[in-house]
């Protein structure tokens, strides 16, 4: 009997950890920067590049940083969500326009519509890499003090924003 | 004429490739050090590449950072530092000793003890179960029996081969 019962049982568990396997997503890299203060950044803004932007200026509020990329498809398919979120003002979205043209930027919000309260233009990457961007679209939920509680890696869709993430800004907006 | 055309046309492939060789020129040494440092580095866009080999554009980007912060005089471990404090430990892929590497780092050895562990146990048993068989009397004969039998037919079979035997053996 026992010749049986321990193959099956190392066959399950076996056969539990790849079911468990098979479901994770080796693209979401749990980010270390979830907890700590958001880096700081100085940027020109994307229709005003006389104008600069950095998240000092956000102190005191809770709010989404999204970014985002012309040459991006995932993004498209997002931006419906934000273009809604922004239209019920719930929270203040900023956006970056990460490894763009600025002209290519512009034109993509012309066609799909523009959620942001500003948006800042990260030509060449570099705040990208500062906050661990890998695969846009990515986004942060970043609280009244400035730190970082939330990334979402990947698209954000209806059923993120209403189970993930207004949850946590509700909470965090009530702090 | 016409083999040279040729064979400047063999040579064009190679001046494609002129995009990815200029940062080497710069510098070799350095080049050298960033490749090395970056070889023992994970992309973080197509997971199975490391950062020295990938094309992507974000490793691009991190191979320029890295490239810069070396020219600054930054240590190999300052920089590792630095990206780890960006990316995570996913980055490298010779990962630390954490509470949460302790199976990555043990678990194939709690495997190996057990595989051993399960052998020897097997071993012993059939040990066990090998010395316990004892042969009855009927066994004996019938042993005996097979045994003689085989040797009748190789006897009558080495006779037909025309092979004497000594019967004294």
């Amino acid at each position: 009997m026992m010749r049986f019962i321990l193959p099956f049982v190392v066959f399950m568990i076996m056969a539990a950890f790849m079911y468990v396997g098979l479901n994770l997503n080796p693209h979401e890299v749990p980010s270390p920067l979830v907890g700590r203060a958001a880096p700081a950044f100085t940027l020109p803004q994307l229709h005003e590049p006389s104008k600069q932007f950095s998240p000092q200026d956000m102190k005191g509020k809770v709010w989404l940083f999204n970014v985002w990329a012309s040459w991006c498809t995932a993004c498209e398919h997002e931006h419906p969500v934000f273009m809604d979120l922004a239209r019920k003002n719930i929270v203040p979205i900023y956006g970056m326009d990460y490894k763009d043209q600025r002209a290519d930027g512009e034109a993509w919000l012309r066609k799909h519509g523009n959620p942001y309260v500003l948006v800042v233009s990260d030509a060449e990457g570099r705040v990208g890499i500062d906050y661990g961007v890998y695969g846009v679209p990515e986004t942060y939920v970043i609280d009244k003090q400035g730190v970082i509680q939330h990334k979402q890696i990947g698209a954000v869709t209806p059923e993120i924003l209403d189970e993930k993430i207004l949850p946590l800004i509700r909470e965090l907006q009530a702090k | 004429m016409k083999y040279l055309l040729i064979m400047l046309a063999c040579l064009l492939p190679v001046a494609s490739f002129a995009g990815e060789a200029q940062d080497m020129a710069a510098d070799p040494v350095l080049e050298k050090r960033m490749i090395g440092l970056a070889e023992n580095l994970r992309c973080l866009v197509c997971q199975n590449e490391s950062l020295a080999s990938s094309h992507a554009d974000l490793a691009e980007d991190l191979r320029r950072e890295v490239r810069e912060q070396m020219q600054k005089g930054l240590s190999d471990q300052e920089i590792i530092d630095y990206l780890v404090s960006r990316y995570g430990d996913f980055v490298l892929y010779d990962p630390p000793v954490k509470r949460t590497t302790l199976v990555l780092w043990y678990g194939p050895f709690v495997l190996l003890l057990v595989g051993i562990g399960m052998l020897l146990f097997q071993l012993r048993k059939r040990r066990s179960r090998v010395m316990d068989m004892e042969l009855t009397d009927e066994d004996v004969r019938r042993a005996a029996e097979l045994l003689n039998q085989t040797a009748e037919t190789a006897q009558t079979a080495d006779e037909s081969a025309g092979i004497k035997k000594d019967p004294k053996a």
